[in-house]
C-alpha cells in the first residue's frame, strides 16, 4: 500500500513539474495568440479587444495559476484558438491517439518479443544476420519516413487504403480501424527493432551464466533452456525499455499523425503550441505526462510479477 | 511439445502479417482511384485548406484565412463581384449624397438569414453599430471609425451618416450583416450568404450546406461543401491523388505532381510578396540602401526559379488585380542592375557592403525559398545577407507588431476592394505600417485622394501615391504569386476574384 501511495505522489509532483516546465518554456517564445486570430489586418483596437475578451491581458503567471486551480476543479479552460473547452476537444481526439498508440503498442509485444528471442537463437547464423539487418534497418528509418513511404506503396500504388482519407471513429469502427494499421506500423517499427535488439542482447548476455549452464549440464533441451530459464531473466530489462517506449510511442505518433493526417492529440498539441494557445498546451503536456506515467507504473507492476526479487527490494 | 516453440512463433508470426495486410488491403476493392468525386455524389464538394480557421465571428476574424471561408456565409450590403466591383447585395441599391456624408441604403426584398427569418433594418443597425462600435463597445473593425451614426428611415431604408466627408466609403460596407441579437457567431456563424455553417471540427473540417432561402434563386448549386483542413501542402497533395478531396490552392511543386483528374487554373492571389525594410532600422533608414537593395533585386528570377514563372511582377504594394488603380508602370521602376546598386551603396557611404538579416516565417515555403534567391542576388552587390526563419507567431509579434526586424519577406494582402486597403498602411501614423515608412509627401498625397470627389482625379491621385513609395522606395516589391486552384475534372464553375476568398456558391458538378 506504501509503494502505491508512493508512486502516486510521484505521480502528481511528475504532472506538476510537467506543466511548471511548460510554462517556464511558454515565457520564453514570443508570439500573441489574439495577433494570429486578427492576422495582418488586425489594429491596436482589434487586438486589445480581442486580448481583453480572451483573458490575455493578465500576466502568463495569473493565467497559469488560473488554469492550475481549474485543473484542480477538473477543469482544463477553454481553448484560445478554437473557442471550444479544452476537455471536449481532448474527448474527441483521445480516441485516435488512443487506438493509435494501443495498436503500435500490440504490433511492439506481438513483433519485438519473437524477433528478440529468434535473433538471440539464430545468433551467427546467416538468419540471425539477416534479422540483425532488418532490426538495425527499422531502428534507423524515423517514422515520418515510413510513414510517407506507406501513403506511397500502400495507399497511392496499391490502394490499400485511400490516403487522407480518416475514417472518423464515430461512423465506422471497422474503417477507423482499419485506417490506422498503417500509421501504427510506421509508429512500431522502431519502437520494435529497439526492443528486439534489447531483449537480444540481454538474452545472448544471459546465455552465460552461470545458471544456463548448470541447466545445460542436467540434460535440459537448448529450447528449454531459453524459455524457462533464460528469458524470464532476460525479459525484465525489456519490460523496463517497454515502459519507457510508451514515451516513444507518443512521440513517434505526434510526427505520424502530421504524416497520415489524423485528428489526434499530437496534431492538436503541435498547432497548440504554433497559436501559443496556453490552456489547451498545458492540458495536453499534463495528459500525455500522466499517460506516460501510469505506463511505466504499469511496467513496474509487471516486472514485480516476473521478478520477485523486486519486490523485497521494494 | 517444447521442440515446437519456435516453430509456433515463425507460424505465428507469418499469419499475423498476412492478416494485417489482408485486413489493410480488403479496402482497396471498393476504393477506386480519383476518377470521380471525393464523395461519389456530384451534390458535395470537398476543398482543401493548408491553414485553420481562427475565430469565426466575422467582426473579430479579420485573418485572411478565416475570411476566405466566411466569404460563403456572411455578406454586407454590397457584395463584391469577380471584376473587383461592388454589387448590390442586402441592399437593392444604395445613393450617396452631394456631400459623401451620407449614404442610403434601400433594402432588398425577400432577403432572409440562414435560419429564415427575413433581414431587417434593425438587423442592419445592429450589425454597422456592433462593428463600428457604436452600441457601446469597442470599434472591431477599424475601417468603419468614419460612421457617425446608422439611422433608420423607414422599413426598408437605413442611412449612414458619416463623420468626415468619404466618396469611397462603399467598398467598407461589405461589413457582415448578422441577425441582431444572435450572440453564437464564434462558434455557429449566421448570416445571409449561399451557404449556412453545420459544423467546425478543428484540423478536420468545417462544412457548410446550402442555404434554402438565399436570395439568388440560382445559387448556389452544390448542396454541402466541405472544407477538410490540412496540416500542408503534402497532404493535399496526397489528398488529391488519393482522391479525398476535389479541389484545392496548391503550391507550383505540388502542381506538378497531380494527375490528370484535376484542371489547374492560375489566378492571382491578390497579395503582394515584397521584402519589407525596416524605414528606421540601420542601414535601411537610407533611401539610396533602400533603393540600392531594389536594384539588386531582380523579381523576374524570383517568379522564375521559386514559382516556376508563374507570378505577376509588382512595382507597388497595390496588388495587380485592381487594375483601375495599379500603376504597373512601376513594375520596371529598379531592374536588375547590381552595378547601380554598387554604385548607391557608395554614395551612401556602404562602398563595402554590409551585413544584413532577412527573417522569414517558416511556415511559408515560397518566402522561404525566395530569400534564398534573395541572399544570392544581394551577394552579387556586395550585401551579406542571412536567413532567419521564425514561425508565424513569432513573427506576427516581433516583425509585425513590434516592428522589430530589419527586412522580411511577406506577401500583404487587402481586406476591401479599395487602393486604401493597400496604401493605408504607408501613412506614417498608421498602425499597421510595419516598414516604419514616413514620407510627408506621401501622407498628404493619400490625405488628398481620400477626400477627392471626382473619381478619375481620385484615382491618378492614388498613383501618385504609389509613385512617391516607389520613389522612396519604402521598401522591394516583387509579385504578386500566382494562386494555382486544382479542380477535379468533375466540377467546374471555380470563379478567380481581386480578393483573398473562395467562391464555393459558383461550383457545380458538370461530369
Amino acid at each position: 500500500m506504501k509503494y502505491f501511495l508512493r508512486k502516486f505522489m510521484a505521480l502528481l509532483l511528475t504532472m506538476f513539474l510537467v506543466s511548471i516546465f511548460t510554462f517556464a518554456a511558454f515565457n520564453v517564445i514570443p508570439g500573441d495568440p489574439a495577433e494570429l486570430i486578427l492576422g495582418t489586418e488586425a489594429t491596436p483596437e482589434s487586438i486589445a479587444a480581442l486580448r481583453a475578451s480572451l483573458g490575455l491581458n493578465q500576466s502568463l503567471p495569473q493565467r497559469y495559476l488560473k488554469w492550475f486551480g481549474g485543473l484542480l476543479h477538473g477543469n482544463m479552460g477553454t481553448s484560445l484558438q478554437y473557442s471550444q473547452p479544452v476537455s471536449s476537444l481532448l474527448a474527441s481526439r483521445l480516441p485516435v491517439t488512443a487506438c493509435l498508440a494501443g495498436m503500435a503498442f500490440i504490433l511492439i509485444i506481438a513483433l519485438s518479443f519473437p524477433a528478440g528471442i529468434l535473433a538471440a537463437k539464430w545468433h551467427g547464423s546467416w538468419a540471425g544476420r539477416f534479422l540483425d539487418s532488418i532490426t538495425m534497418l527499422n531502428l534507423t528509418l524515423p517514422g515520418f519516413f515510413v510513414g510517407v513511404l506507406f501513403i506511397w506503396i500502400f495507399g497511392i500504388i496499391l490502394h490499400c487504403f485511400m490516403p487522407g482519407e480518416y475514417v472518423d471513429y464515430r461512423q465506422n469502427f471497422g474503417g477507423f480501424l482499419r485506417y490506422l494499421i498503417f500509421p501504427a506500423i510506421a509508429v512500431a517499427l522502431p519502437n520494435i527493432a529497439s526492443t528486439a535488439k534489447f531483449l537480444r542482447t540481454s538474452i545472448l548476455a544471459e546465455k552465460g551464466s552461470d545458471y544456463v549452464r548448470t541447466a545445460r549440464s542436467k540434460g535440459v533441451s537448448e529450447d528449454v533452456v531459453l524459455r524457462r530459464h533464460i528469458l524470464k531473466n532476460a525479459a525484465v530489462p525489456a519490460i523496463t525499455l517497454l515502459g519507457m517506449t510508451v514515451a516513444g510511442i507518443f512521440s513517434g505518433s505526434i510526427i505520424v499523425e502530421q504524416v497520415f493526417s489524423l485528428p489526434g492529440v499530437g496534431r492538436l498539441l503541435i498547432s497548440a503550441v504554433s497559436s501559443r494557445d496556453f490552456p489547451l498546451l498545458e492540458s495536453l503536456v499534463v495528459y500525455i505526462a500522466f499517460l506516460v506515467s501510469i505506463a511505466n507504473f504499469l511496467a513496474d507492476m509487471l516486472i514485480r510479477a516476473v521478478d520477485p526479487r523486486m519486490k523485497e527490494k521494494a | 511439445m517444447e521442440n515446437h516453440f519456435f516453430k509456433r512463433i515463425v507460424s505465428g508470426l507469418t499469419a499475423a502479417a498476412i492478416m494485417l495486410s489482408l485486413a489493410a488491403c480488403s479496402h482497396g476493392a471498393d476504393s477506386s482511384s480519383a476518377a470521380r468525386p471525393s464523395s461519389g455524389s456530384k451534390n458535395e464538394f470537398t476543398y482543401g485548406l493548408q491553414t485553420q480557421p481562427g475565430h469565426l465571428d466575422p467582426y473579430v476574424s479579420t485573418s485572411a484565412d478565416t475570411r476566405e471561408i466566411l466569404f460563403n456565409v456572411f455578406e454586407g450590403l454590397v457584395k463584391p463581384d469577380k471584376d473587383g466591383d461592388l454589387k448590390p447585395a442586402i441592399a437593392e441599391s444604395y445613393s450617396v449624397s452631394a456631400d459623401a456624408l451620407a449614404y442610403t441604403f434601400k433594402l432588398r426584398k425577400g432577403v432572409k438569414f440562414q435560419n429564415g427569418k427575413a433581414v431587417t433594418t434593425e438587423d442592419i443597425k445592429y450589425s454597422l453599430d456592433k462593428a463600428a462600435g457604436l452600441s457601446g463597445g469597442k470599434i472591431l473593425m477599424a475601417d468603419l471609425k468614419n460612421i457617425k451614426s446608422v439611422e433608420i428611415a423607414d422599413d426598408s431604408t437605413v442611412k449612414i451618416n458619416l463623420k468626415k466627408p468619404d466618396y469611397d466609403f462603399l467598398p467598407y460596407l461589405t461589413v457582415a450583416i448578422t441577425p441582431k441579437g444572435y450572440t453564437h457567431q464564434d462558434t455557429h456563424p449566421m448570416g445571409t450568404g449561399p451557404y449556412s455553417f453545420v459544423s467546425y471540427t478543428p484540423q478536420q473540417s468545417l462544412i457548410l450546406k446550402k442555404n434554402p432561402y438565399y436570395w439568388q434563386k440560382d445559387l448556389p448549386h452544390i448542396d454541402k461543401i466541405t472544407f477538410k483542413l490540412e496540416a500542408n501542402s503534402n497532404a493535399l497533395l496526397t489528398d488529391m491523388q488519393g482522391g479525398s478531396i476535389d479541389g484545392a490552392s496548391i503550391a507550383n511543386d505540388v502542381a506538378s505532381q497531380l494527375t490528370n483528374d484535376f484542371n489547374v487554373i492560375p489566378s492571382n492571389s491578390n497579395s503582394v510578396q515584397m521584402l519589407a525594410l525596416n524605414n528606421k532600422q540601420k542601414p535601411f533608414d537610407s533611401k539610396e540602401v533602400r533603393q540600392a537593395v531594389s536594384y539588386a533585386i531582380d523579381p523576374d528570377a524570383i517568379i522564375k526559379t521559386v514559382n516556376y514563372g508563374k507570378g505577376v511582377r509588382c512595382g507597388t504594394p497595390v496588388i495587380p488585380g485592381l487594375k483601375k488603380y495599379c500603376e504597373t508602370s512601376l513594375d520596371h521602376a529598379y531592374d536588375h542592375n547590381a552595378a547601380k546598386a554598387k554604385e548607391l551603396l557608395a554614395k551612401a557611404g556602404y562602398p563595402d557592403g554590409f551585413s544584413m538579416t532577412i527573417t522569414v516565417p517558416s511556415n511559408y515555403t515560397v518566402h522561404v525559398n525566395t530569400a534564398q534567391v534573395i541572399v544570392n542576388e544581394l551577394k552579387e552587390a556586395g550585401i551579406k545577407a542571412q536567413i532567419k526563419q521564425v514561425d508565424f507567431a513569432t513573427w506576427l509579434s516581433k516583425c509585425y507588431e513590434n516592428r522589430d526586424y530589419q527586412s522580411t519577406i511577406i506577401s500583404v494582402d487587402g481586406a476591401a476592394l479599395t487602393p486604401r486597403s493597400f496604401l493605408n498602411r504607408y501613412v506614417s501614423t498608421n498602425s499597421k505600417n510595419f516598414v516604419n515608412y514616413s514620407s510627408s509627401a506621401f501622407d498628404s498625397i493619400y490625405k488628398k485622394a481620400e477626400e477627392e470627389k471626382d473619381s478619375t482625379k481620385r484615382i491618378e491621385l492614388y498613383k501618385q501615391a504609389q509613385q512617391q513609395i516607389s520613389k522612396d522606395a519604402a521598401s522591394v516589391y516583387i509579385e504578386d504569386i500566382s494562386n494555382l486552384n486544382a479542380l477535379h475534372k468533375g466540377f467546374s464553375g471555380y470563379t478567380p476574384y481581386p480578393l483573398y476568398v473562395f467562391d464555393a456558391s459558383t461550383i457545380k458538378y458538370t461530369g
